[in-house]
């Protein structure tokens, strides 16, 4: 089995990739700008709620439920989805989504090349490089939310969970526009590149046969499948083609109808921080006449099951992907989402990722993050993301440990040392005193400027005050020494 | 350091160590949020991951009565005013583990408000980590220092003249930045500014 998580197996790590993007400046400025719009908005929209921790805890309960009796629902999902006139494909992994779509297209839309897909709203599919595998096979996808729509004009990557062209702002997206759409006069006013989008993509809408969509959800006790977005070409999308296919993670799927309440109402505030999406399409099944005509539902593992079988693990399918831990997280405002070498960035990515690929690739980023906790805070399902991201530091450690190279690591023997030092208050006190010593030479106008090893890469950009003459516990003995002295 | 950085095995004879230190102690006073956050969020998985009875029973008994240093002062003994004095202008860093974990939440502020001459201005984005992290400042300098640089142009901004918080490892990162760009600005504990008396700091 493969499992393809975008491009990660070719990324660079995490450090080397967020070096380059720190030196970008154009692209900090955007990111910057457009975390705190969208962090100060989701704020505003949640203090207005009474209720809101509450939705959380209701929408981390139904999520955890879910995910304890998957199988159950996800058959439960099947059975209504076909009732309905839909029919459910089991994916594997990577391949396996792949191949079926491919088979789906070519069925439905001939094997002559040319044929033409329009997208809209699958991540899921670029988890699998589904845009790769079209084009082999001749078969040309159209992405069609607008951000979407940028990234693939500028063959570029997305950098973002739920705004994939937010490291763009407009004058960037308006040279785009202006090579790809071929309207050299274009200028970056938001109403003429809307325009310019609107009439681009209104005639692929209206003359592609075969659409590809993701899903928020799939409800298990309607077979329904339901997207929120706020551009309406994902309505578009779902309901203009002759044929729809339709990729789900098997993690989307929740219980019942009525489980929407919940997140309806955290999934907008979380993600832009809209009361409301404006376009929410629900579909079930196929209705004659209206609609396309046939509906397929991809069901994807690509490593999930995998999670189900650790409580810590399974945490990160609860996931409903609002991007909220991404604007809160200051290591991602610092350098935005591919330094991640996925399209799953920021916190979740950085838990999600490497655990899809068995810590196969991806290992420094569960590293990418001080625990400073503001993801856990807005995350609208309460995935506790640092306990995860210091679970999977554990796996790495551990791995690590099992070969020569990991066992003779500097970090390694440093972390043994150090244990073997705090365990006992004389070589504490001794190593202290040595340090005393020892920091001399690195002593510069009273500060430590230059220290060998990895505190080279603290001293390289920050000092370090010296270790001071007394300890506290110096001071204590000499106090009470003296108190001693006096009673 | 070790737990968050992934050692986990080699964290557990350190738990011990602590609970063979001050099991018998009334309350322990912990001048660092940061350490106090991963007793309380920790040390019970790890003492259960371990199995030992008699030492999960200590960990459960010894953890209520671990109490970072203002919650001491202010939560459990009631105390807001020390009989400090700090002729000084500070601005306070509330650092994430104190603020989001063990959520001290203005107990500090109360603390600095009733020392005698001190000058207290609000902290601009007060609540964005200042880059530290433990090992993360050492396996992303980078980015650790993008993130500090944002946080110590934000002291610089409020004019103060000290900077202080709950975590000294937060302040050796503040001050690393401080003192490297030339700022005047000092770094002090909490700690160190309740022990003022008034004379030249
Ligand atoms: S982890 Fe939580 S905050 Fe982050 S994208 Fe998923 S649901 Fe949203």
């Amino acid at each position: 089995m493969s499992i393809v998580v975008g491009k990660t197996s070719k990324a660079p790590d995490f450090p080397v990739a967020a070096k380059a993007a720190l030196k970008n400046d154009q692209l900090r400025r955007n990111v910057h700008h457009a975390t705190n719009v969208i962090r100060n908005k989701r704020a505003l929209r949640v203090e207005e709620m009474p209720d809101w921790e509450q939705l959380r805890s209701a929408g981390s309960e139904i999520k955890a439920h879910t995910l304890a009796h998957l199988d159950h629902y996800l058959i439960e999902f099947e059975r209504n989805c076909e009732l309905a006139g839909g029919k459910v494909h089991w994916a594997r992994d990577a391949d396996e989504a792949n191949k079926i779509a491919i088979e789906l297209i070519r069925h439905y839309g001939g094997d002559g090349p040319g044929v033409e897909v329009i997208k809209v709203k699958t991540m899921t599919s670029d988890e699998v490089q589904m845009n790769h595998a079209l084009e082999a096979a001749g078969i040309k996808p159209i992405e069609t939310d607008l951000a979407d729509m940028i990234v693939q004009l500028g063959n570029d990557e997305p950098s973002h969970i739920v705004v994939p062209a937010l490291h763009k702002n407009r004058f960037e997206i308006r040279d785009i526009f202006r090579d790809k759409m071929e309207k050299p006069e274009l200028t970056e006013q938001p109403e003429d590149l809307t325009a310019a989008a609107r009439g681009y993509l209104r005639e692929r809408f209206l003359r592609t046969k075969i659409g590809i969509s993701g899903a928020n959800f799939a409800i298990a006790d309607t077979g329904s499948v339901c997207v929120v977005e706020s551009e309406g070409n994902g309505r578009m999308c779902v309901t203009l083609p002759d044929v729809l296919i339709t990729l789900v993670g098997i993690e989307k799927v929740i219980p019942s109808f009525a489980d929407l309440e919940i997140f309806l109402q955290t999934l907008p505030r979380s993600a832009t921080g809209e009361r409301m999406n404006p376009y929410n399409s629900l579909w079930t099944g196929v209705t004659p006449g209206d609609g396309p005509q046939a509906f397929h539902v991809i069901l994807l593992d690509n490593g999930r099951t995998k999670l189900l079988q650790d409580e810590i693990e399974r945490e990160t399918l609860q996931c409903i992907r609002c991007g909220a831990c991404l604007n809160a997280c200051p290591v991602y405002r610092e350098t935005g989402g591919h330094a991640y070498g996925s399209i799953y960035s920021g916190p979740i990515g950085a838990i999600l990722s490497p655990q899809l690929q068995s810590l196969e690739h991806s290992r420094s980023l569960p590293y990418a993050s001080t625990l400073c906790g503001a993801c856990y805070e807005v995350c609208p399902v309460k995935i506790n993301i640092p306990e995860v991201l210091i679970h999977l530091r554990g796996e790495v450690v551990r791995e690590d440990q099992k070969t020569l190279s990991g066992k003779l690591s500097a970090e390694n023997i440093a972390m043994q040392a150090a244990a073997n030092i705090f365990l006992s208050h004389r070589r504490y006190e001794a190593a202290q005193r040595m340090a005393r010593i020892g920091q001399t030479i690195f002593k510069r106008d009273g500060q430590l400027t230059n220290l060998p090893g990895m505190a080279g890469a603290w001293t390289r950009s920050r000092d370090l005050r010296p270790i001071p003459k007394q300890s506290f516990r110096d001071w204590w003995k000499s106090r009470e020494k003296k108190d001693g002295a006096n009673a | 350091m070790h737990y968050n950085t992934g050692y986990h095995r080699e964290a557990v004879p350190l738990v011990r160590r602590f609970v063979e230190m001050f099991r018998d102690a009334e309350a322990v006073c912990v001048p660092s949020a940061s350490c106090v956050a991963m007793m309380r969020e920790h040390y019970e998985m790890m003492a259960e991951a371990d199995g030992d009875l008699k030492f999960i029973a200590e960990v459960k008994s010894l953890l209520p009565r671990v109490f970072e240093f203002s919650e001491l002062l202010v939560n459990c003994l009631g105390v807001e005013d020390v009989g400090a004095a700090f002729a000084h202008s500070v601005t306070y860093h509330p650092s994430c583990h104190s603020l989001r974990m063990l959520h001290v939440g203005d107990a500090p502020v109360k603390l600095l408000r009733s020392v005698r001459d001190l000058t207290l201005f609000e902290l601009p984005q007060k609540e964005q980590c200042c880059g530290f992290g433990g090992t993360f400042a050492v396996k992303n300098p980078d980015v650790s220092l993008a993130m500090l640089t944002e946080k110590d142009a934000c002291v610089v901004q409020t004019g103060a003249e000290v900077v202080t918080a709950l975590d000294n490892s937060c302040l050796m990162q503040i001050y690393g930045g401080l003192h490297r760009s030339g700022s005047q600005v000092r770094t002090m504990h909490l700690a160190e500014i309740l022990a003022e008396t008034g004379g030249a700091a």
